[in-house]
Parts: C-alpha cells; sequence; structure tokens
C-alpha cells in the first residue's frame, strides 16, 4: 500500500506539470494527504483499518511470546538481551521480567487483542471495504463520520501504547480492569480508561455508520433476504456495538471520577492497602463494576465472532458452489443471538455469591443462547455437504474455523452451568475456551477474509504456496497453544499466575505443558511470517486477476472492477434480481448467477 | 455515484439518512445514561442512608433551569417549523433564542457548582455528590455540544439555506432531536437527584 501510494504521487506530481493534465476527467486527482491518509472513501478507510489492526494483532501477540517466556521458564533470564535492555531495569532487571510487569503484559495484551486488534480488522476493516461493496453502494452513508471513527480509533491506540512509558508503566488490572484492584493501580490505568473512551466513541460512530448505511444504501432490488449473510453479521454487529459499549462508557467515566476525583462509585467502605485505610467516602460497589463491564464484554464476544462467520459463509457458499444451506435460518438464528446476548453477562460473575435465583436465570439463557450459536455451525457444515469443494487457500482458513469455533464453542458450555463453572472459573480452561472461539476461531476466518478479498483490493491473487504454508503451520502451532490450556486448567491451574502454577502443588502433574505451549506459540509466530511477506509482495508481484476471480455471485465482485473505482464504485448503480448465493442454478450456462444478472423471461 | 437519500426520505425506510443516524445515535445515549441511573439506583438502595436531594441542593435554581430548558425546545421546534414556512429570518430569532437558553442554563449550574465548591462540597464528599457532579457534569457536557452545534447552525452553517434548503431544514430537524434529547435527560434527572 505504502508503495503505490508514493507511485500516485509522484504521477500525479508529473502530471500537475501539465497544468490541466489532471482535470480532464471530471473529477480532481486528490493530494496524497486527502487521498490515502485523511480519505473519506470507504475503501482506503477499511484498507488503514485492516493495516492498522494487523499491526496491533503483531504487537500484541509479542506481549504474549514475551510472557510465555516467563511462563515456560520462570525467573530465567531473557534470551534477547537487547530487548531486556531496552525494557529498563523497572519491567525486566537483568532480564528476569518483575511481576508488575508480567500483569501489564497480560492486561495490554487482552486490551490490544479485542478492541484494537480483532474487532477493528473484523468490522473497521472488511465491514468497511466490503459491506458498502456487496449491497451496491456508492460509499458509507457518512464519509466523513468514516474518516472521523478510523482516526479516533488510531487516537485511542496511541494512547494505550503511551501507557507503557508511564511511571509504574501500562494499566496493569487485567483486561477487565476489575474494581477495587484497577482504581489503586498504577496511573497507567487512567489512560487505559482514557484510551477505552476514544475506542468506545470510535465504535459508536462506525455503527451509526453501518447501519444507516445497511438499511438506506441498499441497491434498487437488494431486499433484506437477498443480502448476503456477512452483511447481516455486520448488521447484528452493528447494533451488538451501538448499544452495548454506551454502559462501559459509563462505567469507564465513573472509574475514571474514582481514579482522578476521589470519587468512590466502585471502592467499597473500610478498605485498607497494604496496611493504610484509604481515606475515600466509600460506599461503593465493586460488583456494579463487573455489572456494566460484563454488559458490554459479553455482547463484544459475539462482535468477535459474528463478523467471522460471515466471511466463513461467503467463502463456504463460493468454494463449495452451491447456495449456503438454510439461508433464512441462519439470518434468524443470527438476530436471536444478537437479541439474547444482552441477557446473558453475569454468568461471567457466578462466583460473586449473587444467588440461586440470578444465577439459575443467566445460565438459562446462556444454555438458550447457544442454541442459535449451533444452528449457524450446524448451517455452515451442512451447507458443505455434495458441494464439488474447491480448497483454495482461503477455504482452507474457512474450514478450519468450523471445528476449531466448535471446540471454542462447546467447551463453553460447562463455564455456562453454574455448577460446573465454579471448579473451572479463572482457570487455564477457561483461557482455552475464549482463545478457541477468538484465535484459531476469529483469526483464521479473518486470514480466510484476507486471502479471499485480497485481490479485490489490489486486482492481484496472494500466493498459494505461501498461503498454504501460511495456513498449515499457523493451524498446528494454535492448537499446540491452546489444546494444553484446557488440560492445565481441568487440573485447576489459575490463570494470570507469573510463574504459570510452579509453586502450587496440584500443578505438578502438568506444568511439562508450559514449555510446550510456549514454543507452539514462538513457531506461531515464525508462521506469521510467509503471510507478511506474502502480503507485501503479491502487491507488486501477485498473479494479475479478472475482476471476478473466484466466479463470485455478490456484487462487489460481480458489478465492478478490482479495485473499484475510486469515487463511487460502481459505473452505474446496480440493481439486483436474485438472491446472494445462486450457485449452479440448473440449466444455468455457468455455475455461478451474479445477482446483478437479469433473470431472461 | 452521490450518495442517495441525504435530503430526501428512502420510500421503504421513510427516513433520510441523517435522521436515522440520529436516533440511533440517541439509542445508544439512552443506553449511556441508563447505566448511569441504573449505577444510581443500585449505590442508592445498597447504601446504608442517602441523603435527601432537595436537602443539599439548590431545588429552585434547578426548577428554573428545567423551565430554561423545555422553552428552550419549544423554540427549537418554532425554529424548525419557521424553516417549513420559509421564513429564514424567524428561524434565526427562535434558533438565537435556543442557543441563549442553552448558555443561561450554563450560567444557573454554574453557580449551583460553585456554591456547591464553597461548601466544601466536592464529588469525593459522598457518593450522592460523585453521582450529583457526574450525571449534571455529563449532562452539562451535552448541553455544550448542543450550544456549539446551535450555534453554527445559527451562524455560518446557516449560508446552506442559500444553496440546499431542504438539506439545512433536515439539518435543523436532526439537531432538534438531539437538543430535545438533552431536554429530555434532565426532565429524568431533575427529579431522580433533586426531589427524592
Amino acid at each position: 500500500m505504502a508503495h503505490d501510494s508514493t507511485h500516485h504521487q509522484s504521477g500525479a506530481v508529473k502530471t500537475g506539470a501539465h497544468d490541466h493534465g489532471v482535470h480532464h476527467d471530471g473529477h480532481h486527482e486528490l493530494r496524497f494527504w486527502k487521498k490515502y491518509v485523511f480519505s473519506t472513501d470507504h475503501k482506503v478507510i477499511g484498507a488503514q483499518y485492516c493495516l492498522t489492526a494487523l499491526v496491533f494483532l503483531l504487537f500484541g501477540f509479542s506481549l504474549m511470546m514475551v510472557m510465555r517466556w516467563q511462563l515456560a521458564y520462570p525467573g530465567e533470564a531473557f534470551p534477547l538481551k537487547w530487548l531486556a535492555e531496552l525494557l529498563g531495569a523497572d519491567k525486566m532487571p537483568e532480564g528476569i521480567m518483575l511481576p508488575e510487569f508480567y500483569n501489564q503484559l497480560g492486561a495490554m495484551h487482552g486490551t490490544i487483542m479485542v478492541f484494537l486488534g480483532v474487532v477493528p480488522l473484523a468490522v473497521g476493516a472488511f465491514g468497511n471495504y466490503v459491506m458498502p461493496l456487496q449491497i451496491g453502494a456508492p460509499d458509507m452513508a457518512f464519509p466523513k463520520l468514516n474518516m472521523a471513527s478510523y482516526w479516533v480509533y488510531f487516537c485511542g491506540g496511541v494512547v494505550m501504547l503511551a501507557s507503557f512509558f508511564m511511571p509504574g508503566g501500562a494499566a496493569n488490572s487485567g483486561w477487565t480492569s476489575y474494581a477495587p484492584l484497577s482504581v489503586i493501580a498504577t496511573v497507567g490505568q487512567t489512560y487505559w480508561l482514557i484510551g477505552m473512551v476514544f475506542l468506545i466513541t470510535s465504535s459508536l460512530l462506525g455503527s451509526v455508520n453501518f447501519i444507516v448505511t445497511i438499511v438506506q444504501l441498499r441497491a434498487n432490488g437488494l431486499t433484506y433476504m437477498r443480502l448476503p449473510f456477512f452483511v447481516w453479521a455486520q448488521f447484528v454487529t452493528s447494533f451488538l456495538l451501538l448499544l452495548a459499549f454506551p454502559p462501559l462508557e459509563a462505567a469507564g467515566i465513573l472509574q475514571l471520577m474514582d481514579r482522578v476525583a476521589g470519587t468512590s462509585f466502585f471502592m467499597p467502605s473500610g478498605l485498607v492497602v497494604s496496611g493504610v485505610p484509604l481515606t475515600n467516602s466509600g460506599g461503593g460497589s465493586p460488583l456494579l463494576w463487573q455489572h456494566l463491564f460484563w454488559f458490554l464484554a459479553h455482547p463484544e464476544v459475539y462482535v468477535l465472532i459474528l463478523p467471522a462467520m460471515g466471511i466463513v459463509a461467503e467463502i463456504i457458499a463460493n468454494n463449495t458452489r452451491k447456495p449456503l444451506w438454510g439461508y433464512k435460518s441462519l439470518v434468524y438464528a443470527l438476530i436471536f443471538l444478537g437479541f439474547m446476548s444482552f441477557i446473558v453477562w453475569a454468568h461471567h460473575m457466578f462466583l460473586t455469591g449473587m444467588g440461586t435465583a440470578i444465577s439459575s436465570f443467566f445460565q438459562t439463557t446462556t444454555m438458550i443462547i447457544s442454541i442459535p450459536s449451533v444452528v449457524i455451525l450446524t448451517a455452515l457444515f451442512l451447507s458443505l455437504w455434495g458441494g464439488s469443494i474447491r480448497f483454495t487457500t482461503p477455504m482452507l482458513f474457512a474450514l478450519a474455523f468450523l471445528p476449531m469455533f466448535g471446540i471454542g464453542g462447546l467447551t463453553g458450555l460447562p463455564l455456562g452451568l453454574n455448577i460446573s463453572d465454579i471448579p473451572l472459573h479463572d482457570t487455564y480452561y477457561v483461557i482455552g475456551h475464549f482463545h478457541y472461539v477468538v484465535a484459531p476461531g476469529t483469526l483464521l476466518a479473518l486470514f480466510a477474509g484476507i486471502y479471499y478479498w485480497y485481490p479485490k483490493v489490489s486486482g492481484r491473487k496472494m500466493n498459494d504456496f505461501l498461503g498454504k504454508l501460511h495456513f498449515w503451520s499457523s493451524f498446528i502451532c494454535l492448537n499446540g497453544v491452546f489444546m494444553p490450556m484446557f488440560i492445565q486448567g481441568l487440573a485447576g491451574v489459575s490463570r494470570r499466575l507469573y510463574d504459570g502454577g510452579e509453586q502450587y502443588a496440584h500443578a505438578q502433574g502438568v506444568l511439562q505443558w508450559n514449555e510446550f505451549m510456549s514454543i507452539s506459540a514462538w513457531m506461531l509466530g515464525l508462521a506469521q511470517i510467509p503471510f507478511i511477506i506474502n502480503f507485501f509482495w503479491s502487491m507488486k508481484k501477485g498473479e494479475r486477476v479478472s475482476s471476478n476471480p473466484w466466479e463470485a455471485t455478490t456484487l462487489e465482485w460481480a458489478a465492478t472492477t478490482s479495485p473499484p473505482l475510486a469515487h463511487g464504485n460502481f459505473e452505474k448503480a446496480p440493481e439486483v434480481h436474485r438472491g446472494p448465493y445462486d450457485y449452479s442454478v440448473p440449466g444455468h450456462p455457468t455455475d455461478f448467477t451474479p445477482q446483478n444478472q437479469p433473470s431472461k423471461a | 455515484m452521490d450518495i442517495p437519500y441525504t435530503s430526501t426520505a428512502r420510500p421503504d425506510s421513510g427516513l433520510y439518512n441523517a435522521k436515522l443516524g440520529v436516533w440511533l445515535f440517541l439509542a445508544s445515549e439512552v443506553m449511556l445514561f441508563g447505566a448511569l441511573f441504573s449505577s444510581y439506583i443500585l449505590l442508592r438502595v445498597g447504601a446504608p442512608t442517602w441523603p435527601h436531594g432537595y436537602e443539599i441542593l439548590n431545588v429552585p435554581l434547578a426548577t428554573t433551569n428545567t423551565v430554561v430548558l423545555i422553552g428552550s425546545s419549544v423554540t427549537m421546534v418554532m425554529a424548525w417549523a419557521s424553516l417549513m414556512m420559509k421564513g429564514f429570518k424567524k428561524y434565526r430569532l427562535y434558533m438565537g433564542l435556543t442557543v441563549l437558553a442553552g448558555l443561561i442554563f450554563l450560567v444557573i449550574k454554574s453557580f449551583e457548582y460553585s456554591a456547591k465548591f464553597e461548601h466544601h462540597l466536592y464529588p469525593s464528599q459522598s457518593t450522592f455528590m460523585a453521582i450529583y457532579f457526574t450525571i449534571t457534569g455529563l449532562h452539562g457536557l451535552h448541553v455544550i455540544g448542543g450550544i456549539i452545534l446551535n450555534g453554527y447552525l445559527w451562524g455560518p452553517g446557516s449560508k446552506m439555506w442559500q444553496t440546499d434548503p431542504k438539506r439545512f431544514t433536515n439539518r435543523i430537524e436532526v439537531a432538534g432531536l438531539y437538543w430535545h434529547f438533552v431536554d429530555l435527560v434532565w426532565i429524568f434527572l431533575f427529579p431522580v437527584l433533586y426531589l427524592l
């Protein structure tokens, strides 16, 4: 992208010398800053989100790779001496990680992966780039707002990164920031809260924009039941972001008041810290924070997974060459899942002593919400049945998503039941569960999306050999990292332990897995090298492809060029005549019928 | 291709883009203030003692402010209605009054705040004062935002009336929806904090 932009810039300068040269085709050649930095074009903004989010994903993963050294070899000096020296004596004296620094890495790994990595990639990048094209829109409904939401997100990221350089380092109270610990934590926590307010604001602007775009800018003939499933997924996701994030914003403001103005919203009376009684007014409720946090953070889980399901659905329909099995049930399941996600949050809080009646309620809703998830997964599996599957690189990732998400989802059921949650709560079992959903699940789906839509963005295909290398090595390593977590968790090893459980008798039998998981994690890091090379190399050298290389039916491939026109996407507004997945229609000359192809009378 | 439905309604939704946008934004605002009011209820129910608002806060000033804000909502509607009837001068008058009412509200609110500070009543003094300052402060920020928006539409932004009167009228409608919401929050906030 960077190469491309300088290219365009110099091109613009050259033609500018010929005076009127640039004005011939009716619209101005935009200057570099307007075109690639402060652009209001949804495609450029999507690309900006994509690159920024990928960088944050790599950074967040790097934090974990550093942590995994401490977990595998507790108390041993870090092998990369230069890195230890760079981090300094307040973090890694003589290369040995301090517990305080371990906590910062843990809290920031979670925060960065969720709020700066996966969501911006799944929603900001794919939603921004693909959704308007799939509905035949010239752009998002509010292009300036779209630019603002990217830059507010960017500022949030900068604040989060800057917090590492504060006295006491970054936030260290976990990504959940439970009070009262977070209220008395070092100043990094204040930056975390300010960063979160930026990120929440960005999400709100984005979700308003997405919903208005989908409701208002659908092409002629594109009814709701003709929308590609990916658009539906983005639609429901946007509602979750719109309605679930504000309570966390409220909670963030209250915690900020607790930290800065000395209030006691989350601070109970009579708290004693390091032998000194706190002087604040007291009377607050630490549980209030947990309720407000999880009211966001449970729907957030679906924000992480729904766009991934949308991507996988597109790729499966395209590569099985047949319609999705049960499109309508998929859509209804999705909507039901969106509603239910607002009333399951307290299953994260079974151990807070909230009483059996409330526990039973949330346990029941949690069991109910697993039904639409299983409906979606089953429909995607059934879509494979009888298809002549093309094992393309994106399809490999999409196929791997299904069992990985299956493992992640099914291992969640014991956590949703009050009784079995009690021994499993806060163990590595929980870490294994949600990482299976988000890492081998969502991340594989996001990679699938990158391989699938790359030709749309660049006009070139990514290299298949490097893609398959990336897939198989990542797939194996991801399971190597997360599967042993179930074993450790079932043995009772707690999460957030600085030494990986070394000093606990009950952990002794499963400690040997720590080294295995760490090596898998570092191998997983190496496995991303083919992807990074492929991503940049293919921009210049990838195989040039036609505008519809996957022979797909949806509008982003069928109605516009690759890459789409800089302004307005389409030469003329597309008209939609059929559902999204008319593959292998009997009697049709090709095995795919684009949505914009008129039916012959 | 231009973006459709920026000023005309889409037939199947019956809305132009900005109107749907502002309704969605207000839905998120309901969730924001809803969370704050829920926190208030939870903290109050859990507290052994809780002061009555009227014992600490200045009810006459707040009542005045309630009247001022409701009045500004009326002038906001009048401003929009004036544009619907092509009366740009009347629009300027009513929008000016709306902005003025917003400023009066803030002045009265700042008197209230400074009186509290003089009596050493800070957010850190009690949970009641904490929630009072947080909710009214956040509401005050919304008022400031509304004044900036309305001031822009009264002044430099009103040039659009010459070029695209329909779209400008829509903008006033959308700004009005936001302003009514800010008013509505106060109508909840006043009895909850001052009277109960």
